[in-house]
């Protein structure tokens, strides 16, 4: 039989106990936390990536970093044309258009054909729409999915991130962010 | 009728909880000894009594009795019989009747047959056991009551979410059930050894049939689990990182590390604080597992049950149980001594560096399920994935691999490395061998690599223990402990294999159309609608040849279930000896083409045959330790006989 152990060696015995303590009080900070969905964004007062994007359909140009420093905010959708939402988005985006909105269109991973198609389907907001077949562009904006909006300002600082499609609900949130932009 | 009289054997369970609660504690002082008498058979009734109320909740599951609450809210007249019984469990408040019940069956048990140990011991456990089931009584009784009533009854029900109407599933939850609260048994009774300061081999001996019968049943639960999200989920992917994988997890790290402890401890009486508390954390983390899923409080595709209120009840729980077992341990634990002293170069040396690199494991683990928590109230949102997991576990459990290879051939207490080190040149001659034919196939990433060398290696290892022993007298715990070793390394070989070869086909097919994915060309032959029970689904078959071979026919679906309306994709898998065919049907496109996803996956099977081993090899130890404590009764029993005939 060794000794006991030494007194030294005691306090490591309430280690444990702090550890779980620690643990406790985290959980119950989350847990008090009014539960929030959105995720804020990382990217908000970024200035966009340096990229160019060749055009995905006829009668659209692509897109590059420059069309973005005009010094006109605008809206930048993230799409594709094999994405649900996407087209569960675009009456909304319509109404923006309609209410004066300049939006871009960044196409994911998708097809001249499947492009247009979609286009032709559910209505053709866009000015510019780049084609990221890689999803590269997407990725160097901080992008997880489709679709997203991101509004940005005459510079090509990004100021506001929506993720996920644009409800009936968020569409004057978003003209209001594109107002502030414009200031 | 049905569910007020399992309310009442609820309420009735209950009590007889509390009272075997004051009962034990109150034996175990000079004054109380009295007491000591009633202890075990309130143990068995209570766990009776909570049987009968989970039985009633079966029953009104079974008669789709809509005027109660729970089953009019998951269940549905039209489901099938097997997930009216499974639904009993697939919901929150019947899950928790499902915990209570099998912990009161299992403090039952313990009462009825655990005589080795010193009779305070014995009732300070069932006293620790009953104070934890006394929690979950009070939460289920005031906070999520199965048995309430819904007035007026409605004429139909909710349904059961439809990715949980899968036969795999109805019983993959009790079987994780089963592991988490056999691992309170190794609770209490770790409570129970220092309340009285017995731990000794004899506390080991007790608790190590507890453990390994959780053991077994978590490895098959996970098992079990990681195929269910495989091949329902239609990713094609077998572990996920999820926060509730996890959960189920790191009970399973801890409890590995308890068994290999206790059996330090059983065999050497060394290990005595790290076993104690090993016994204490493994049953924390199942009880934080089971915190983490049912309060929502990480968001997941498994937060089916998400209540912030049960989540702080859960957790005033936890806070009660694990801080008072950690209090107790504080406080105690420095006066258990240390036991014997062994050598660097020992098996007891090679388990506590097992034992080191597990705790490591589930460090690293339950860091990173709580790190977007513990970020979020700094204001960030993030979320920890395999680029995290696989890479930080890989440095751990790579060592404990190789440790795992020596440390069966070494001797108890001191032993030479050179005399093993002979025979580890097999072991090592196939681990360098197939890492090298791997490496020069090319195109292999670093963890595949490492995983199938190491796999090899160690299923060659596994063995050699069995070498120098005569077949027939080897005990079945050393066969146990090969057959799980054998399966750790088969295991590790389908990880690999899977993560290095596999091939993904995405594609837009027309009927008619030929895909090739690997060495299978695969035919869309027809898409057809039908009909099940409760859903409806579009059905394609599939006519896959593999090389030049006879074709197989493969029909996956997209269902729609309509109640509650989703959408779920059955995937149709074909399986070979050298891999498996892995099919996903997905919407139709606008052209009339079919989405379809193919995989080829060249021994991906062996992840969960080697799973499969694993709790095989529990399962022997188990058997065999079982079997040498009847063995012994029996012998204390003749011996008594003698003596008695004798004294006549």
């Amino acid at each position: 039989m060794s000794d006991p152990l030494n007194k030294s060696a005691r306090w490591a015995l309430w280690l444990p106990l702090g550890l779980f303590g620690v643990f406790v009080a985290l959980v119950a900070l989350g847990l008090l936390r009014p539960a929030s969905r959105d995720v804020p964004s990382a990217m908000i007062g970024k200035p966009m990536p340096d990229f160019a994007l060749a055009p995905v359909v006829a009668g659209h140009p692509g897109l590059a970093k420059a069309d973005l420093t005009d010094g006109n905010p605008r809206l930048v959708n993230v799409f594709a044309s094999w994405c649900v939402p996407c087209a569960v988005e675009a009456p909304q985006l319509a109404q923006l258009k309609a209410a004066g909105a300049e939006i871009d269109g960044v196409a994911i991973r998708d097809r001249g054909e499947d492009v247009a198609a979609f286009l032709a389907r559910n209505g053709d907001p866009f000015t510019r729409i780049g084609d990221d077949r890689v999803s590269a562009v997407q990725l160097a904006i901080g992008s997880a999915g489709v679709p997203e909006t991101f509004v940005v300002d005459g510079k090509g600082t990004i100021r506001y991130q929506h993720i996920g499609d644009i409800r009936p609900e968020d569409a004057p949130m978003l003209l209001e962010k594109l107002a502030e932009a414009g200031r | 009728m049905i569910a007020e009289f399992g309310l009442a054997a609820l309420w009735f369970a209950a009590a007889l909880a509390a009272l075997q609660m004051a009962a034990g504690w109150l034996a175990l002082r000079p004054q109380g000894a009295g007491m000591a008498a009633v202890v075990r058979p309130i143990a068995v009734v209570q766990g009776l009594l909570a049987a009968i109320a989970f039985a009633a909740l079966i029953a009104v599951f079974c008669r789709t009795d809509l005027s109660v609450k729970l089953v009019a809210e998951n269940s549905h007249s039209m489901k099938p019989l097997l997930y009216k019984f499974a639904g009993a469990w697939g919901n929150h408040e019947g899950s928790m009747l499902l915990w209570v019940t099998v912990m009161g069956i299992a403090g039952g048990f313990v009462a009825l047959v655990e005589r080795r140990l010193p009779e305070p011991t014995v009732l300070a456990t069932l006293a620790a056991q009953a104070f934890v089931s006394l929690g979950f009584y009070v939460f289920l009784l005031f906070a999520s009551n199965p048995f309430a009533r819904l007035v007026p009854a409605p004429p139909e029900g909710n349904g059961l979410n439809p990715l949980l109407q899968d036969p795999g599933l109805a019983f993959h939850p009790p079987t994780l059930y089963f592991g988490y609260v056999g691992l309170s048994v190794a609770f209490s009774f770790a409570v129970g050894a220092l309340l009285t300061r017995e731990v000794g081999p004899a506390f080991a001996r007790a608790m190590r049939p507890w453990v390994l019968g959780a053991w077994i049943f978590l490895t098959l639960g996970i098992t079990a689990g990681s195929f269910w999200a495989y091949y329902e989920l239609g990713w094609g992917g077998w572990w996920f990182w999820d926060p509730v994988e996890n959960a189920s997890l790191m009970p399973w790290l801890a409890a590995t590390a308890l068994l290999h402890s206790s059996s330090v401890l059983a065999a050497r009486n060394a290990l005595r604080a790290w076993t104690v508390m090993l016994g204490v954390v493994a049953f924390s983390m199942s009880m934080v597992g089971t915190f983490l899923v049912r309060s929502g409080i990480l968001t997941s595709v498994h937060a089916f049950a998400v209540d912030p209120t049960r989540g702080t009840f859960i957790l005033a729980l936890l806070a009660i149980n694990i801080g008072g077992a950690l209090a107790l341990f504080a406080m105690r634990a420095g006066t258990v001594t240390e036991g014997e002293r062994f050598s660097v170069s020992s098996r007891e040396a090679a388990l506590v560096f097992n034992n080191v690199m597990l705790s490591c494991v589930l460090g690293i683990v339950l860091v990173g399920t709580l790190y977007p928590l513990f970020a979020e109230s700094l204001g960030a949102k993030v979320s920890v994935g395999p680029p995290y997991f696989n890479p930080m576990s890989a440095v751990f459990v790579i060592p404990m691999l190789m440790v795992l290879a020596v440390g069966p051939l070494l001797r108890w207490r001191r032993d030479a490395f050179g005399r093993v080190a002979k025979r580890l040149l097999a072991p090592w001659f196939v681990a360098l061998g197939v890492g090298a034919v791997l490496v020069g196939r090319g195109g292999i990433g670093l963890l595949p690599l490492a995983g199938m060398a190491l796999g090899a290696g160690v299923i060659v290892a596994s063995v050699l223990p069995l070498a120098e022993r005569n077949l027939r007298r080897t005990p079945l715990p050393v066969w146990g402990m090969v057959t799980a070793h054998f399966g750790v390394g088969v295991a590790l070989i389908g990880m690999g294999s899977d993560s290095a070869f596999t091939i993904e086909k995405l594609v837009a097919a027309r009927v008619g159309e030929t895909v090739a994915a690997g060495p299978w060309q695969i035919r869309l032959a027809q898409v057809e609608p039908i009909a099940g029970p409760n859903w409806t689904a579009f059905e394609a078959q599939l006519q896959a040849r593999y090389g030049g071979g006879g074709t197989v026919t493969l029909k996956p679906q997209a269902r729609s279930f309509w109640a509650p309306p989703q959408q779920t994709s059955e995937s149709a898998l074909h399986t070979r000896w050298n891999g498996q065919l892995y099919t996903v049907l997905g919407e139709q496109t606008d052209d009339g083409r079919w989405q379809l996803r193919l995989w080829w996956k060249p021994f991906v099977m062996l992840i969960w045959w080697g799973g499969a081993l694993i709790a095989l090899g529990g399962l022997l130890a188990l058997i065999g330790r079982v079997l040498a404590d009847l063995k012994r009764i029996a012998a204390r029993h003749k011996i008594a006989y003698r003596r008695e005939r004798q004294g006549r």
